[in-house]
């Protein structure tokens, strides 16, 4: 891996001096790749710890206990948590990845055991892979056409629908890929017992692809743990606890985290830097966590 | 791809000659696996067509010069996307701009530099970076960044330049706040890098040592292994993973809402506050009704079709690279 790989020293009659063996105009274009490369890694290196650990500096100044225990305060008042904006959040992700993980694990099913070489599955498999990067934006405005204006307000259903939305292709995909990592040999056992097919799928392939799929469920987790835009038109939020329809604002973290940012109040603004400290840490033990799951799945 | 090459094809046949109760399940399976498959293509006609459905009023009244006009008024109804798509073209471009070049360095650096010891944790923690979500990179920008950036930057530039033909405009900031389409182009180039390096980096790595080491053999420097072996190897990946982080950074709302100032004014300098369709989205759309919510719909289509042009030429393009 060493640049100064020697080059036969021929000409000069096998002149030890270095500049002969390489050329300056080599030598420099090389040393230049070497310290854009290290410099770039090193900006990169520092402006993402500098976010980590400014986003940990005032975030820890923002903890409390009260955070848990008391709802968001009101406008110029004292005090407060965020435990209703904890809670919330909690129940919207529940319902979108109680939403999604039967839909994406069926979807992603059919491409990998159905939809071999068919034109439709190419096809889902396409789009399910725009979808899967499509502006998350565009979904909160879908929702609000589909849930939020027929059923005149805003709610907590329609939250978690398009929190649906967006974790429904990431479990398509890791469930296609994980169930094409199953050998095919496996199939053809179950097979030859005479099960039929559903029953080789959901006792042979998806047990063998159980902890890849595992790892696409907790990824879905992670990537709407933190999704602000498709909440501020479908949940939107809410200053105190909600009730248990889920009708009206209700209150998460995100959306919370937002307002309270944008906010004159120096309470406020320390509360929001309290929950983006909690969502950062908690997405990044969950890819952490699937990582590992990862790592057993390919282990096997 | 691997599907055609699959020895086996879940016999369909098979269930013929089987009765009782399982075959019943077993259609429903089948069934419910079809019907989620067909509610994701549904998905995404949805989301196409309630955007269209939501916008056409606006395009009906204002015709091809919705696109073109630069008019943003709520008092007189009158609306315009031009300030809004020319601030997403030109944030997102920024981001490119700075963002391609640190993330093939970083990956560059991570495959063919960094000591062995060092690649598996640091690649892993780029990989992890581009999961945190984008609301952070949004408050880091205007608390942290911009101050920053109005004191070190944007002063002592517009000091410089003023009166200057051409950079006098382009870079002038009236008043140096810190926000501005600059500002959001840095955030989004920030947001982007440990997406785009990963996937690079992932390229490069998938490249047979082989070629690398052969390469090597016979003498190449580093930058020539680079440049006359790796990167035309990997080039058309690497413009599918620099698509893939356009169509984020034109997308992206929280990030850019934070910085870029919500001004509906057409500027000619970068440092000056704009505003892109996804911000102008999630600032106006729960007060909006009648027109103006038409109007934002109608943002939302274009959106949609700028951003899905850039996804699809970016799958078609990661994809080509999958099969070859």
């Amino acid at each position: 891996m060493d640049a100064m790989t020697p080059i036969p020293a021929t000409q000069a009659g096998g002149s030890p001096v270095r500049a002969s063996r390489v050329r300056p105009g080599r030598r420099v274009a090389d040393r230049m790749l070497r310290i854009a490369s290290l410099l770039a890694t090193m900006v990169g290196a520092v402006v993402l710890g500098s976010i980590l650990v400014m986003l940990i500096w005032k975030g820890v100044e923002g903890f409390s206990f009260a955070l848990f225990t008391q709802p968001t305060p009101g406008p110029g008042s004292e005090g407060g948590g965020i435990a209703n904006a904890i809670l919330g959040s909690l129940i919207l992700t529940v319902i979108g990845i109680a939403v999604a993980t039967p839909v994406g694990v069926m979807a992603g099913t059919y491409l990998a055991e159905y939809g071999r070489g068919s034109r439709l599955a190419d096809v889902i498999r396409f789009l399910n892979d725009i979808l899967l990067s499509a502006p998350s934006i565009l979904i909160g405005l879908f929702v609000y056409t589909l849930m939020v204006r027929p059923m005149g307000t805003y709610s907590g259903w329609a939250g978690g629908v398009a929190l649906a939305i967006i974790a429904t292709p990431v479990i398509v995909r890791t469930t296609e890929d994980m169930l094409r990592l199953v050998p095919g040999t496996l199939r053809e056992a179950g097979a030859a017992l005479g099960a039929p097919p559903s029953k080789v799928i959901m006792s042979v392939t998806w047990r063998a692809a159980s902890a890849g799929i595992v790892t696409g469920i907790i990824l879905a987790l992670a990537r709407i743990a933190g999704e602000t835009a498709p909440l501020l038109f479908t949940a939107l939020n809410n200053n105190s606890w909600f009730s248990p329809d889920l009708m009206g604002g209700v209150a998460n973290l995100p959306v919370m985290i937002y307002q309270f940012a944008l906010s004159p109040y120096g309470n406020w603004q320390g509360l929001a830097w309290a929950g983006a400290l909690l969502i950062t840490a908690t997405i990044l033990l969950l890819s952490i966590v699937a990582r590992v799951f990862i790592r057993d799945q390919r282990a096997r | 791809m691997t599907a055609l090459t699959q020895p086996i094809a879940l016999a369909r046949e098979s269930r013929a000659t089987r009765a009782g109760p399982s075959r019943g399940l077993d259609r429903l399976f089948r069934g419910a696996a079809y019907g989620s498959a067909i509610l994701v293509l549904l998905v995404l006609v949805g989301i196409l067509a309630s955007i269209i459905w939501g916008g056409w009023p606006a395009f009906a009244e204002f015709g091809p010069g919705f696109v073109t006009s630069s008019a943003w008024n709520i008092g007189t109804e009158q609306y315009g996307a031009l300030v809004a798509i020319i601030g997403t073209l030109a944030s997102a471009l920024i981001a490119l701009v700075i963002g391609v070049p640190l993330s093939i360095g970083i990956a560059i650096y991570l495959t063919q530099l960094a000591p062995g010891w060092a690649r598996k944790p640091v690649a892993m923690t780029i990989e992890l970076l581009a999961a945190v979500p984008s609301i952070i990179y949004g408050m880091w920008g205007l608390f942290v960044f911009a101050p920053l950036f109005a004191q070190f930057v944007q002063t002592p530039v517009s000091n410089l330049v003023e009166g200057m033909p051409i950079v006098g405009t382009l870079f002038y900031a009236r008043v140096p706040s810190g926000v501005g389409i600059l500002t959001a182009g840095i955030i989004l180039a920030i947001m982007i890098v440990p997406f785009v390096a990963s996937i690079t980096r992932d390229m490069l790595a998938q490249i047979p040592t082989v070629l690398r080491e052969s390469a090597f053999g016979i003498g190449c420097t580093t930058w020539e292994v680079m440049r006359h072996v790796l990167i035309p190897q990997a080039s058309v990946s690497i413009i599918g993973a620099i698509m893939l982080g356009l169509g984020r950074a034109l997308g992206e709302t929280m990030a850019v809402t934070f910085v870029i100032g919500n001004a509906n004014r057409l500027s000619a300098s970068i440092f000056d506050p704009g505003s892109t369709i996804a911000s102008r989205i999630a600032n106006e759309f729960n007060e909006a009704d009648g027109m103006q919510l038409n109007a934002l719909m109608a943002l939302g289509c274009i959106l949609f079709v700028i951003t899905f042009v850039v996804l699809i030429l970016a799958r078609t393009l990661t994809r080509r690279v999958k099969i070859a």
